[in-house]
């Protein structure tokens, strides 16, 4: 049976790991390569580095903290952050990326995911849609979240697969960092109106809210990034409860599985 | 040597990192004619069946030599259907036919016999099945019998696939994935190999696998 993903977040300025609360405030977590040989041990099914600060100079700095990571690791490793032009997505991949995130650069130009999936195929091309509850509705926001626009999420998700996007990833911006449970509803409704896998983003805070989003938000993998980085719970733990819950996912060597 | 055969379907970098991680000695050839002096040959790939097409008689003829000096060959992912006679995904484009079969989509085995359903696109929902095409994520293993390829394996690994096709399950099939319907993860058959997952991505179990695989090249 096909495991539900556990996702590691690692949101990178300046090549440090760095964790923001709703997208602002930020404090520092660590090296990136470090955190991503801890996670591998500890049996992450996949690492995401989103480059939270990118800028048209960053790409250097972003090809060698892609790099560093992909040296340490043999999981699939997405990244995101500053994905503007195919030339974009081509350094990255190039770099060790095995898919890369779009997000405004997406919504700006839609005919991005088309490009990048023929030239990579869809596997390699995840699309971030970040949502913010408004008016009964799930409004589409970029720009890490600052600018709002007026697509709906489910309707923006649905386009995005079939402009051939392989995965998407789904953050609520009410949820990002509150530690308060994914937003079930929205990752419901998107995960039921496309048929790629969608990645719930945004508001992890216990075990128990790994286990609601695979059930009632029906999402393929979720990701989570504080509270992994502060060690407050390790991925193997999380997996275990999860796998005693009757959820199907990958057990490592440590944790009693093959 | 081991030739990594690269006819531009998607990215090799991760299958260089993991060759490389494991200390195998690999090259990328130019032209069909360098791999006389291949000791194993890697077909990777990922996405669309018709890249394949790149694969022409001078490279399938240089293949096909390195097989009869025992050369072992291993596909990866799209190189795993391309060791199969077809795929639907792309109909004009030959396979090399080493197993016989021909790959289709996940979850067509059973809209064959239900009615055609024209109004269905890439990416939205398939209601009657609700299985999520492409198939992407951590799979287990379960074995068909005793392989070189998953050597020291136990049953149930799980490993990373990211695929919208796959192989039937043949008589040289070494290990089974079932995604609404079961499907060939992988094949072996004398020295043709291949692996519908991604090895280079599947963490301990992956490169544990490629290195079964690297030890029946010959050295030197």
């Amino acid at each position: 049976m096909l495991s539900k993903r556990i996702i590691a977040c690692l949101d990178v300025r300046d090549g440090r790991v760095v964790k923001g609360i709703n997208f602002e405030g930020l404090r520092e977590a660590g090296d990136p390569a470090e955190l991503a040989r801890r996670y591998n041990v500890e049996g992450i099914d996949e690492i995401v580095i989103l480059d939270v600060t990118a800028t048209l100079e960053s790409r250097q700095a972003r090809a060698h903290t892609i790099s560093a990571v992909a040296h340490e690791i043999f999981l699939p490793l997405c990244v995101g952050g500053g994905i503007r032009t195919e030339g974009d997505a081509a350094a990255a991949i190039e770099a060790g990326a095995d898919k890369v995130s779009l997000n405004t650069a997406a919504l700006q130009d839609p005919s991005l995911i088309t490009t990048l999936a023929n030239r990579y195929g869809s596997q390699a091309v995840v699309v971030a849609i970040d949502a913010k509850r408004q008016d009964g509705r799930f409004a589409v926001y970029v720009r890490s979240g600052q600018a709002e626009t007026p697509r709906g999420a489910v309707d923006w998700a649905r386009e995005a697969a079939e402009r051939g996007a392989g995965e998407i990833l789904l953050t609520s911006i009410d949820r990002d960092g509150t530690k308060s449970g994914f937003d079930c509803v929205l990752t419901a409704e998107v995960s039921t109106a496309v048929n790629i896998p969608v990645i719930a983003s945004g508001g992890a805070g216990s075990f128990e809210h790994f286990a609601e989003v695979f059930t009632a938000g029906r999402a393929d993998a979720a990701l989570a990034a504080s509270i992994f980085h502060f060690n407050e719970h390790s991925v193997e733990e999380l997996k275990r409860f999860l796998h005693l819950r009757g959820i199907p996912v990958r057990l490592g060597p440590g944790t009693g599985g093959p | 040597m081991i030739a990594l055969v690269d006819y531009g379907a998607g990215n090799l970098t991760s299958v260089r990192k993991a060759l490389a991680h494991i200390g195998a000695g690999f090259w990328t050839p130019v032209e069909p004619a360098e791999l006389a002096r291949a000791r194993g040959v890697i077909v990777p790939g990922v996405g669309h069946f018709d890249s394949t097409a790149a694969l022409d008689a001078p490279w399938r003829e240089a293949i096909d030599a390195a097989r009869a000096r025992s050369a072992p060959l291993l596909g990866i992912c799209v190189g795993l259907q391309w060791l199969f006679e077809g795929s639907t995904e792309a109909p004009d484009v030959a396979g090399l036919g080493a197993i016989r079969g021909t790959c289709t989509r996940l979850g067509a085995g059973s809209d064959s016999r239900l009615p055609a359903c024209p109004e269905r696109s890439r990416g939205t929902p398939d209601s009657r099945q609700d299985l999520k095409v492409p198939h992407v994520g951590w799979n287990s293993l379960s074995f068909s019998r005793p392989t070189r390829l998953f050597e020291g394996i136990p049953e149930g690994t799980q490993v990373y696939f990211t695929h919208s096709y796959a192989a039937p399950v043949v008589p040289a099939t070494a290990a089974i994935t079932t995604y609404g319907a079961p499907f060939s993860a992988a094949v072996e058959d004398g020295l043709v190999s291949g692996v519908q997952f991604h090895p280079e991505k599947s963490g301990d179990a992956g490169l544990r696998i490629l290195r079964n695989w690297m030890s029946h090249v010959p050295s030197v």
